[in-house]
């Protein structure tokens, strides 16, 4: 829904995108975030902000459970087995995840 | 959006995806009474006497327990009044206990200091007061004598009490779209949030529709009064208006079924609050496997989940923007669910009601209002 579904202010895409995370730091689901698998990936619920964010490809959503399994963001994505080339574009996403606060550093 | 969006494609995409229907609902209405102290001249549910077979305690946790099993982030309550039933903040402790957030919606009539403090402390729970006005000429000609006054009691109780960003929940009128700024200045006194939905012909929203339902250039005036506030909620009740242009934010798709549903208060379920109609029955929560059965198997849901036809609208290039409008605002208009919504921003509506003679066609569904509202024009009688 309007304002939780898609979060506000999101309409319209800034053109710089979220800020880049860092490889070499640590990170994890927010411990506010509830993760439930749909068919086209999963949504995610941040029980704080009430903002409801759709994660639409599987392969982010197993990235965004094994996150706080490594040391560093750069180590998930090595472990994970997404291909080198979709790195760029699961960063990325991550980014907008940790805006969003669905995702954070721990 | 939200940025990861891009990932996999365009909004029109995932518009496509969740037509054919989630693994639970994401908006889940459960009026938990049809018991109410007003009588709002629109109430979606016809609400006033209470049914003596509502769930009982019991019954009404086993949802919540379903609730939690389907992973249901939170649950939108109402009514009703909800809070006339005695078990209320019962359930609302026990559906947080549960992980599943409670946001209800109540005529705040019925708030304390007390219960205000209570609230300020619960974490996942959020309170909407209703209110269609921001005088109180406007208000209680909907709502009865009195209620503006006691809505915004309401709405300082929370505010001493410390509760965090209420929301006031406003049914949008041909009397009260001349007062959106002051709305919005209400909302800003209270710190909270502002959620402005459309008026429905349900219930006995279907008597007073055809008076109070926006007029044209009001619908003109509203959009572009949203477009520029994206924070102020709406329940993506007005996707019907972004046929006037840039979409409105959020999901521009009728979600009955799909992505919404509602429970009532005896258990049935049907495809979204505002088509309590035997045809959009799905199933009852009292029937073996529980709501979760239901939405996953109901006949019903799985035809609401199958592509839908465009229909009398197939050759509006604006089809794509508006989806064809309301299910709910077509059926009880008399309209088929092919047809444009009655409110049709290029007036396709207008032309349609005309043709169908809608007005004298029209299905109603189950009435709870108190008997003696004589002053209540009813149908056939």
């Amino acid at each position: 829904m309007r304002g939780l579904l898609i979060p506000a202010g999101t309409a319209v895409a800034a053109p710089a995108g979220p800020p880049p995370l860092d490889g070499a730091a640590p990170y994890r689901l927010h411990p506010q975030v509830a993760i439930r698998p749909e068919a086209f990936g999963a949504l995610a619920y941040h029980y704080g902000n009430r903002r409801l964010t759709f994660l639409r490809s599987p392969e982010l959503v197993e990235l965004v459970r094994v996150l706080e399994r490594h040391d560093t963001l750069d180590a998930a994505l090595a472990a994970s087995g997404v291909a080198p080339d979709r790195w760029s574009a699961m960063r990325t996403a991550l980014a907008s995840l940790a805006a969003s606060e669905v995702l954070c550093a721990r | 959006m939200p940025a990861d969006l891009r990932l996999a494609g365009r909004a029109s995409t995932l518009t496509e995806e969740l037509k054919c229907g989630l693994d639970a609902p994401i908006c889940l209405t459960w009026e938990l009474t049809y018991g109410c102290n007003l009588a709002c001249v629109h109430c979606l549910s016809s609400s006033g006497r209470r049914d003596p077979r509502e769930l009982s305690t019991a019954e009404a946790m086993g949802v919540i327990d379903g609730l939690h099993d389907l992973q249901v982030f939170y649950v939108n309550i109402g009514g009703g009044e909800p809070t006339v039933r005695a078990d209320f903040f019962d359930l609302v402790d026990y559906a947080v206990e549960r992980g599943v957030g409670v946001k209800y919606s109540t005529n705040g009539t019925t708030l304390t200091a007390a219960r205000a403090a209570w609230l300020a402390a619960a974490d996942y729970v959020d309170v909407q007061v209703s209110m269609d006005g921001a005088t109180v000429a406007t208000n209680d000609a909907v709502r009865g004598a009195g209620t503006h006054a006691r809505a915004v009691r309401a709405l300082e109780l929370l505010a001493d009490a410390g509760f965090r960003q209420p929301k006031i929940s406003v049914v949008m009128t041909r009397h009260n779209v001349d007062e959106l700024d002051q709305l919005e200045a209400l909302a800003a006194r209270f710190g909270a949030q502002l959620r402005l939905t459309r008026l429905r012909p349900s219930g006995r929203g279907a008597e007073v529709w055809h008076d109070l339902h926006l007029r044209p250039e009001q619908q003109v005036v509203l959009y572009h009064w949203l477009l520029a506030r994206p924070e102020v909620l709406t329940g993506d009740s007005f996707f019907h208006l972004s046929a006037l242009g840039e979409a409105l934010p959020g999901l521009n798709l009728c979600g009955a079924g799909r992505v919404v549903c509602l429970i009532d208060p005896v258990g049935d379920v049907y495809a979204c609050p505002f088509v309590l109609h035997d045809e959009f029955h799905a199933g009852s929560v009292r029937d073996p496997g529980g709501f979760a059965r239901v939405w996953r198997e109901s006949e019903l849901f799985g035809r609401l989940r199958q592509p839908d036809s465009a229909g009398a609208c197939a050759s509006c290039g604006s089809y794509d923007a508006c989806q064809g409008g309301c299910m709910a605002a077509k059926f009880f208009t008399g309209l088929p669910l092919d047809a444009p919504d009655p409110e049709c921003v290029l007036g396709h509506g207008e032309t349609a009601l005309a043709a169908a003679g809608a007005v004298a066609a029209r299905p109603v569904g189950p009435d709870h209002s108190v008997p003696i509202a004589l002053t209540r024009r009813r149908l056939g009688s």
